[in-house]
């Protein structure tokens, strides 16, 4: 058996507005748009994900929040209604996903060894989180991949960014010891927004784009510095930045996803591809991807 | 006073699924359970029309959700606890009542809407507290959320809304927080029979507040919410709510007979059932300054303030 692999890791941002904007069949709610920007960047991140060869897309994410340790999804299958308990005007999305259970369990064992406390989530009628399913339907509208989600320990709440920092990067290199012993070919998905204050009061019309804008310019100008060291390739930099940048921004990466999936990857010095930044509902949104090939790897915007 | 309120007595209780799920596991579990019993027969004995229930373990960011679907039914399993088992649930919710909440909550200047979805995911700290508090539905339920981003003035407001809301259509309620004492939890899996409060310090402070609730001493309680956060509440929101939410419902006093019926240890945080009810005679040696507040007047803007 060959050794698994990490073929693509992506920043992909879940904000249900994204799924309710689009219509698909499967989510009840029924809007005239609205978010293109985002909405064109993720339609571009999924044609180039359809020409790359993988078996499981590995997720983690925020919305499934653990202060026991860290869970992984543990069935075969998962079927039911996921609606946001933020958002249900936006987001009541029924879905049917296969998860890739021998794949979560080499990543809950090779994590156990690690150090980390860590839990199998085996309830059949656990509901899966909106974020996993924004950031996969998205991604991969088809949902012809197995997936894995993760759960966000949340270290930052209980210690400190500092902690949540150390124990995402165990976490990431963990996982990928258990990719290489696997054999497979994964992509990784670290699901959450960047600056994350949040307008508290919602529009008549959630897609009114005319009501639409960054919370504060300083969330901004925090969110250009971050994007600008992914185009530059300075992840180091961007792990080093995370506690400041987290705190004040209260950016969504304070549930660890970015850092794990760095980690995973290796912390890497080479240029994200951007596919699209824009502001929902007053949070920052980014869509990125680091693609460890140099022959596919490209310069988007 | 008690004759005047439209809520007869007042609860505090945890939202851990333990004692809904796993009551056996350990005498203090068994011990909440018993408690929540005890609250059952006398919400069962009191002539409420309504259990009105505020949770802590239901974070909202759009202003205020307030639940109105009158057949709220489903299955729950906690993010943590998932390997405890499933909740499910048949809620007949008291859709009147939760949009008159509804437009109480905005006429006094909050953001607030109904939820009204199948399938909504009820949290699980309502779901213990309904299924233990109200089996058989026997009468019906509202719950509101805890907004995320809410501060004192805010809850206050939405505290008092509760009230107007019973007061316009004549209807009596015992209300429901659903609430940690410390909730800081251990963050490894124990053995239940091994569980203890976190550490003797969040041990001392849970003591101390559960003296002022045994001395009907609500109202010194939600004064001192600010400390309450800073010194045993893992930093997951910008405050310590429910002191708050109860005290502007029932009656921002002190004039209560308080009643602790259990306190334990739940995965190491602080879980303790209360009893609030209005009384006439007043306990409290403190005073405050900080004003009361009618009318929410929103964000003051700080930020943008002079950008123009
Ligand atoms: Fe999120």
């Amino acid at each position: 058996m060959s050794k698994g692999e990490i073929v693509l890791g992506c920043l992909a941002p879940h904000p249900p507005h994204l799924v309710y904007a689009e219509n698909p069949p499967q989510n009840e709610a029924f809007s005239e748009g609205g978010w293109e920007t985002l909405r064109w960047g993720y339609a571009k991140l999924a044609r180039k994900l359809k020409t790359i060869d993988y078996d499981a897309i590995v997720i983690f994410t925020p919305h499934w929040q653990t202060y026991i340790g860290t869970h992984f999804l543990g069935l075969p299958e998962f079927k039911s209604k996921s609606v946001d308990p933020v958002f249900p005007n936006l987001f009541r999305y029924n879905y049917d996903l296969k998860v890739d259970v021998e794949l979560a369990e080499a990543m809950h064992e090779e994590t156990a060894k690690a150090g980390i406390i860590t839990k199998m989530m085996r309830n059949p009628d656990f509901r899966v989180d909106y974020g996993t399913i924004t950031s996969c339907h998205l991604l991969n509208p088809s949902w012809d991949k197995p997936i894995v989600t993760i759960s966000s320990n949340r270290n930052s709440h209980y210690y400190s960014n500092e902690v949540m920092i150390e124990q995402a990067k165990a976490l990431g290199e963990a996982c990928m010891r258990a990719i290489e012993k696997s054999g497979k070919k994964v992509v990784l998905v670290s699901s959450h927004s960047l600056s994350h204050r949040h307008f508290v009061t919602e529009a008549p019309l959630p897609e009114d784009m005319s009501r639409e804008h960054i919370y504060n310019h300083s969330q901004y100008v925090w969110d250009m510095k971050i994007i600008d060291m992914f185009r530059k390739g300075q992840m180091q930099e961007v792990v080093d930045i995370m506690p400041e940048y987290t705190e004040q921004t209260i950016a969504e990466t304070e549930a660890g996803g970015l850092i794990w999936m760095m980690a995973a990857m290796g912390v890497p010095s080479y240029p994200a591809e951007i596919y699209g930044y824009q502001s929902v509902i007053g949070t920052g949104n980014c869509i990125a991807c680091w693609d460890p090939n140099t022959e596919t790897r490209e310069l988007v915007l | 006073m008690s004759e005047e309120s439209p809520i007869l007595f007042g609860l505090y209780v945890p939202p851990h699924p333990q004692p809904l799920l796993s009551p056996d596991a350990n005498s203090g579990y068994a011990n909440l359970r018993a408690a929540f019993e005890t609250c059952r027969k006398r919400i069962e004995e009191s002539d409420a029309d309504l259990i009105l229930v505020y949770s802590t373990t239901w974070p909202s960011v759009v202003g205020h959700q307030i639940q109105a679907l009158k057949e709220s039914i489903w299955t729950h399993v906690d993010d943590d606890f998932h390997y405890l088992g499933s909740m499910p649930y048949n809620f007949h919710i008291d859709t009147e009542y939760a949009h008159e909440y509804c437009s109480a909550a905005e006429k006094r200047g909050l953001h607030a809407r109904t939820v009204e979805y199948e399938g909504f995911p009820i949290d699980t700290g309502s779901v213990v507290a309904l299924s233990l508090l109200n089996p058989d539905n026997r009468i019906p339920a509202c719950i509101v959320s805890s907004n995320m981003y809410a501060n004192r003035s805010e809850t206050i407001v939405l505290g008092k809304a509760a009230n107007d809301a019973l007061i316009s259509q004549g209807k009596k309620a015992v209300v429901v927080v659903v609430s940690s004492l410390s909730n800081r939890m251990f963050t490894e899996h124990i053995d239940p029979s091994e569980d203890r409060i976190h550490s003797s310090k969040d041990n001392e402070w849970n003591e101390k507040i559960l003296e002022f609730f045994a001395d009907g001493r609500l109202e010194d309680l939600s004064q001192l919410s600010r400390e309450i956060h800073g010194q045993i509440r893992v930093q997951k929101v910008v405050a310590y709510k429910p002191a708050w939410w109860l005290a502007a419902s029932m009656g921002q006093h002190n004039n209560y007979d308080g009643e602790v019926l259990a306190y334990e240890a739940l995965h190491g945080s602080g879980g303790a059932v209360i009893q609030l009810t209005p009384s006439s005679g007043s306990f409290g040696d403190k005073e405050f300054d900080e004003d009361d507040v009618e009318y929410y007047q929103g964000d003051r803007n700080v930020l943008n303030k002079g950008n123009n």
